[in-house]
């Protein structure tokens, strides 16, 4: 069985001050119906990823919540946790209940809303996707991962930090047409270097900003796909899991959750990593777009840095990477999955704010933690892969 | 990060003193313990092991903005240290964090890790220094 | 009768120091002045994560690696100090813990101003003497606040020295007395954030009269002269009290020299005299006998003679020395020290 997403939606990325939790996905999920052309009725289940929306506003059960707020009551819905990669986990559920015959058309969607508490009290509860026992009692931040991977990999690497800057270089760069971005401004290497220390030797442009929002987008069967215009196929769907805790990898310069889930994606799509067109990857800190670059195989290891160097990884280079902007323009961390998956859908129609001539082929990457949890899709134009 | 009197009072053993686990079958060593040998799996036989703490800094970083209980910590050091009997475990390196390096040898010393407020608990266990 | 005393014994003293130059300079005091009055150079003060707990486990697991004894045969374990990080809770269950010295433990908390390390030296003493435990660790830690701008400021500090008594000890005990009485040279009220004191009243009638009558009395009842001890070891709230207690005991400055390391750390409180010992004892040769006095404000003062065995050689080395302490310093100006001690309402 063959599945397809044929329409997608998201709010702005930002501080939604007078917007709930509720509003942002009701917002996002008519979105993804007008979208697609269909009706709330036409949805069957409702798969949602939130991170920790217990943390963030003190509201669990946030699948009854988005049917109820939507009225879609009594359809089945169900929430997915995977940390940062919860969006893409809710987009992995819905494109697996699908295949299994149950449903034709199910919406798959995520929603974070981090800015109704401190700044501290929202790393404290990103934190809950990291060790609580030894990596939070020590302090540690999520930032502060990131930045013991950065700076392994510089040493082992020869990375040095004005290359590591061209990270969010590229993707600011990206995002300056995206309305839906939370910065819309291009940064240079001085102004990247001259920002905020956040944790030695990432600086504040190197890290996703704290962000409300929310992104649907509405997944069908083959049997029904005909009805739609533009359907994109998934090609191949991978997910691996890994060490809780950072401490307990046996490298800080790679993330092995994220090789196995392309891994996967790639055998299932019958595609090599040569055939990707355009992919949206997990840019949560500037360091993890060059990991990924190495764990999806776009480059070699200690050599993803040569994509960006190269100017690559822009539009018009041989695989644009993170073209509305990626995570650097807005993580709200249970919808950051699913607005992936929107970029690479409007790509592959033709639509996209910044567009990348004759995309046929697109890859979103998405993860959780420093890497517990990893999911990579891959998706085009035709329907293809083994979906049997 | 939630702490609590009894998830505290559990980890006292690990934070105080040290102590994780060792696969009897495998020889593997798990700090923080693990009760379930991964390789081993039903095989395997859990015993408690002494870690010494000594080990060397395998990365850090300097955390500036912090996560709620320890912003009037900052700036401190958090690495990942590489324990001498096998495994890493994260910790935060104590004194000056412009002299952490990645390498660096390291010794266990005890220390707060953070207290509950003024009237709340106070949480004690490892922190690492450099040697020398 | 078998010889009993300290088995081992262990220092630790944090690495901050601030120096009276730099207290002098914000409250616009002369520098000089103050430090030949005070006859101190400079304090230790505490890292933001250290208290007494912490200063307690880390003099406790020197004093534990010289006795080269199991924890667990500790059967006793007092910690004292006039800043305990709980009002109520004790110090020495995390000590206890922390340590290793397993659940078939005596504990308690001592309070005696700046005497009460060896109040627990004595308790430790007296139960191994009576055999009701094989060891007792005794330790004398604080983390001490003076008033900002009050002279109590410049001395102030933080450390801790820890003793395990027992049998086979590198010094034998031979003998320890008391002195004391009613009376309130310095106090802190339960919930005050710094001692108040009698200022020239801490002098003569609290001091010094009780640290010569303390050592009058050892000396008598061992019937021993100043002259038959190597080295004598006086609480040290500043460089000039225990220096003019001893001339006036009949003690020479040499005999005085080495244990005078509030010079250097200032007055460690519980841990003053206990860390003039310990410097002490790190170059003693067997058979030198060591008098030590400590003094608590309200008022008393324990006096020990020691008398040090061959055991010395072979346990010294086992710990880091008192002096290496000493001297892993990092200089602190004082906005950082009032951030460290938390001087700031935030």
């Amino acid at each position: 069985m063959n599945v397809a997403v044929v329409g997608g939606g998201a709010t702005k990325m930002g501080e939604h001050w007078t917007q709930s939790l509720r509003d942002l996905s009701t917002e996002a999920g008519a979105k993804a119906l007008q979208d697609a052309g269909i009706e709330g009725k036409d949805i069957e289940a409702l798969f949602i990823g939130t991170m920790s929306s217990g943390r963030f506003i003190g509201q669990e059960h946030l699948g009854a919540l988005a049917v109820d707020e939507a009225g879609l009551t009594p359809i089945p819905a169900t929430r997915c946790e995977g940390a940062c990669a919860s969006g893409s986990l809710a987009f992995r559920k819905a494109y697996l209940a699908i295949r299994s015959g149950e449903y034709d058309i199910v919406m798959a969607a995520g929603g974070e809303k981090m800015t109704d508490i401190k700044g501290p009290e929202a790393i404290s509860a990103l934190m809950g996707a990291g060790d609580q026992e030894w990596e939070s009692s020590a302090g540690l931040t999520f930032s502060g991962l990131y930045a013991m991977m950065a700076r392994a990999y510089m040493k082992r690497y020869g990375l040095t930090r004005e290359e590591l800057a061209l990270v969010p270089i590229k993707n600011h760069f990206h995002g300056l047409k995206n309305p839906l971005a939370q910065f819309q401004f291009p940064v240079t290497v001085k102004q990247v270097m001259e920002s905020a220390l956040i944790a030695d030797p990432l600086r504040l442009l190197d890290c996703s900003p704290i962000t409300d929002g929310a992104a649907a987008v509405i997944l069908v069967s083959d049997r029904v796909a005909k009805r739609f215009k533009n359907p994109m196929w998934i090609l191949g769907s991978g997910q691996a899991s890994d060490t809780l805790a950072l401490h307990n990898r046996k490298s800080l310069t790679e993330i092995p959750s994220s090789r196995i889930a392309a891994e996967k994606a790639y055998a299932q799509a019958g595609v090599s990593p040569g055939k990707i067109d355009v992919a949206e990857v997990h840019d949560c800190f500037s360091i993890e777009e060059i990991l990924a670059y190495e764990d999806l195989g776009f480059a070699e290891r200690g050599k993803g840095k040569d994509l960006l160097v190269n100017k690559e990884t822009y539009v018009g280079g041989r695989l644009p990477v993170n073209t509305d902007g990626g995570l650097k323009l807005g993580h709200p961390v249970g919808a950051t999955g699913i607005k992936q998956i929107i970029e690479i859908m409007r790509q592959l129609r033709g639509d996209a704010y910044t567009q990348v001539k004759g995309a046929r082929i697109g890859l979103a990457h998405n993860i959780g933690g420093s890497g517990a949890t990893a999911l990579v899709h891959i998706f085009g134009t035709e329907p293809g892969g083994r979906h049997g | 990060m939630v702490e609590s009197v009894p998830l505290s009072w559990r980890l006292q053993r690990q934070r105080y003193n040290l102590i994780g686990t060792r696969c009897a079958t495998c020889d593997e060593r798990f700090f923080p313990p693990r009760n379930f040998c991964p390789s081993c799996r039903r095989k395997g036989k859990i015993e408690p092991f002494q870690f010494s703490g000594r080990g060397s800094v395998e990365s850090f970083t300097v955390i500036r903005v912090a996560p709620s209980g320890f912003e009037s910590q900052t700036p401190y050091a958090v690495g990942i240290i590489k324990l001498d009997e096998g495994t890493s475990i994260s910790g935060q390196i104590v004194g000056d964090v412009t002299r952490v390096e990645m390498g660096k040898r390291v010794r266990p010393v005890f220390r707060r890790i953070r207290e509950d407020g003024k009237e709340g608990v106070i949480h004690y266990g490892v922190k690492w220094a450099l040697e020398g | 009768m078998t010889s009993l005393g300290i088995v081992g014994y262990g220092a630790y003293v944090p690495r901050f120091r601030i120096s009276v130059e730099e207290i002098a300079r914000v409250w616009g005091e002369d520098a000089e002045t103050i430090k030949n009055g005070l006859g101190v150079q400079e304090k230790s003060v505490p890292d933001k994560d250290e208290d007494t707990i912490t200063i307690a486990v880390e003099a406790g697991k020197n004093a534990l690696a010289r006795a080269g004894i199991s924890p667990r045969t500790v059967g006793a374990l007092y910690v004292g100090s006039e800043s305990h990080p709980y009002a109520v809770k004790p110090s020495g269950t995390v000590v206890g813990e922390a340590l290793d010295l397993g659940t078939d433990l005596m504990v308690a908390d001592f309070e005696f101003a700046c005497k009460a390390g060896t109040a627990a030296m004595q308790c430790c003493y007296g139960l191994v003497k009576a055999g009701v435990i094989d060891y007792g660790l005794a330790i004398g830690a604080d983390t001490s606040q003076g008033r900002p701008g009050d002279m109590l400021e410049y001395t102030a500090s933080a450390g801790g020295a820890a003793f395990v008594i027992g049998k086979d000890p590198l010094a034998e005990l031979e003998t320890t007395c008391s002195y004391t009485t009613d009376t309130s040279d310095f106090w802190r009220r339960e919930g005050a954030d710094y001692p108040s004191h009698g200022a020239r009243f801490t002098g003569k009638p609290a001091y010094f009269h009780h640290v010569t009558q303390a050592t009058q009395l050892l000396l008598g009842k061992l019937g021993l002269k100043p002259a038959d001890f190597t080295a004598a070891v006086f609480h040290m709230p500043n460089g000039k009290f225990p220096t003019a207690a001893a001339a006036g005991l009949g003690f020479t400055p040499a005999q005085l020299e080495r244990s005078l390391v509030v010079r250097r750390i200032g007055n460690t409180y519980s841990g003053s005299s206990l860390l003039g010992l310990t410097n002490v004892l790190d170059a003693a040769k067997p058979g030198d006998r060591i008098l030590l006095t400590s003094y608590g404000s309200g008022a008393g003062s324990d006096a020990f003679s020691f008398l040090v065995t061959d055991r010395i050689i072979e346990r010294r080395d086992k710990a880091p020395a008192t002096e290496a302490y000493i001297q892993d310093k990092q200089h602190i100006d004082y906005g950082t020290y009032v951030r460290l001690r938390r001087k700031l309402k935030v």
